[in-house]
């Protein structure tokens, strides 16, 4: 399992496009929408507010990364290679998963320090929430896997690259508040984890526990019921195989 | 038969079918590959060749009947049957971010290799398979010949007792084509080969014996001279459209010599 995850995430971080998308365009972000507050103060867009917004945002990229390479496997083969060799299933999750948690810590550090370097106070509390940001992860990570069990790698790219994005920024109150879309979309958006996975970093970074214990378990809800779909779709398509 | 080292049975198939919904991709296939002996699998287009190779290789499930790979059933002990054998699948199965050394190590890795074992293994498939000049460049920008090169390099690593290439020259120029069978000649008697094509000449060149399929069913097994002779064409390519040509259903045969 270990060369197999060593293998998924040289395959991450040696791709340019996921490099530059996953851990360089939440970072222009955290830049641009700074210098809004900077001009046009707006509270959302303080750094302890908007900070954990943008390293929940730069998930959505883990599952189409994630998403992308699974699906890509499938089409070309190496899967098939694979499952003639004494892999089990559990080391083909977990070595698709586990480097996706990895690569989450790392954007999630990156935003802190461009964070800090624009001026947010590191507190230890930050520390929990780069750390907690595993949380969320296990939904955008498994998400992945799902999409590329499923989907052709053109359609990954449909789905998690435009719609997956699109939700994830619209229905997070990232960056404005989610009741300006009027009741229907706000109750959409309390019902889907986006929003929660937002709230919940920013009550830890906030050092408000008891805020953060109910969104956690919403966002956690997901991870585990889209983990579940998740492996029975990889073990479904490679029974199939 | 030629350069068939010994009768020992490495492949039996029983009775073998697989469904697919409404489809019948293999229908009662029985076979027998000696151990050592290159067999080749000839059909066309959806004639059951993959699927057999994917349920020989434990990676599909057989509707109904078994196959015995080294006396070890494929549907009871899967996971025994993975250990002696590889498959080098139709594409070359690589990972195209991963340089060519990484690439074996990575198959090393699977198969529980330690260290030291791995070091070996990748020095040797480097050397013996002329890789050493392309072992630090990324898979993704080799040429087609040097992929499918790697790919098979990367089937042998674990050292199986028997390898199944999945149409391993298909898209290849005529050199990388020629090259690749030089290598497949160095293989044979070293260990038990099943390979798919649809070239004619290939199977010719590499087999000791050749299996037509169509619609599912084995119409035909032999050696080339006897293809030949039963089809009355000189040359494999007619014999093999004039053995597909008049196989009616029902005409499969015990594949046993």
């Amino acid at each position: 399992m270990a060369s197999f995850s060593g293998r998924t995430f040289k395959e991450i971080l040696r791709d340019p496009l996921t490099l530059g998308f996953g851990l360089g365009f939440p970072l222009v972000l955290l830049l641009l929408l700074s210098l809004i507050q900077s001009n046009i103060p707006v509270s959302m867009f303080e750094l302890n507010t908007l900070t954990p917004g943008i390293t929940v945002f730069g998930l959505s990229f883990i599952t189409l990364f994630a998403g992308q390479l699974v699906s890509k496997d499938r089409d070309t083969s190496f899967l098939q290679r694979l499952y003639t060799t004494p892999m089990k299933p559990l080391d083909f999750v977990l070595g698709y998963m586990l480097p996706f948690f990895a690569i989450a810590i790392a954007q999630a550090l990156l935003c802190y320090v461009a964070a800090w370097i624009l001026g947010l106070e590191i507190t230890i509390n930050v520390l929990w929430s780069v750390l907690l940001i595993l949380v969320p992860a296990l939904f955008y990570a498994s998400l992945g896997l799902l999409c590329g069990s499923t989907l052709t790698e053109t359609q990954v790219g449909g789905l998690c690259g435009a719609l997956l994005t699109n939700l994830s920024a619209w229905l997070s109150g990232i960056w404005f508040n989610i009741s300006m879309l009027g009741s229907v979309f706000e109750k959409i958006a309390s019902l889907l984890p986006f929003i929660h996975a937002v709230e919940f970093e920013r009550a830890v970074v906030a050092g408000n526990f008891s805020t953060a214990l109910p969104h956690m378990l919403w966002v956690l809800g997901y991870g585990i019921a889209i983990t579940a779909l998740a492996v029975f779709a990889f073990l479904r398509q490679m029974k199939k195989q | 038969m030629k350069g068939m080292p010994d009768m020992t049975t490495a492949i039996e198939t029983k009775n073998l079918t697989k469904d697919y919904k409404d489809v019948r991709a293999v229908d009662s296939l029985n076979l027998t590959i000696y151990q050592g002996e290159l067999f080749s699998l000839l059909g066309v287009n959806g004639a059951g060749k993959t699927t057999t190779i994917k349920m020989l290789s434990c990676v599909s499930s057989p509707t109904c009947g078994d196959a015995f790979v080294n006396g070890m059933s494929v549907k009871s002990r899967p996971t025994n049957v993975k250990k002696i054998i590889a498959v080098s699948p139709q594409q070359s199965a690589i990972a195209r971010n991963l340089s060519v050394k990484e690439n074996l190590k990575l198959m090393c890795g699977v198969h529980g290799f330690d260290k030291e074992k791995t070091s070996r293994k990748v020095r040797e498939s480097l050397g013996s398979f002329g890789l050493s000049q392309v072992a630090a460049r990324k898979a993704a920008k080799l040429s087609g010949g040097w992929q499918r090169r790697l790919s098979l390099a990367m089937a042998l690593i674990s050292e199986p007792k028997i390898l199944f290439l999945d149409e391993p020259t298909l898209g290849l120029d005529v050199i990388a084509r020629s090259e690749l069978w030089e290598t497949i000649r160095e293989l044979k008697s070293k260990m038990t080969i099943v390979l798919t094509t649809h070239y004619m000449e290939e199977a010719e060149a590499l087999s000791d014996r050749i299996g037509i399929m169509k619609e599912g069913r084995l119409v035909f097994c032999g050696t080339a001279v006897e293809m030949k002779a039963k089809s009355g064409k000189d040359n494999i390519e007619s014999a093999f459209i004039e053995i597909v040509k008049n196989a009616s259903k029902g005409t499969s045969k015990e594949a046993k010599a």
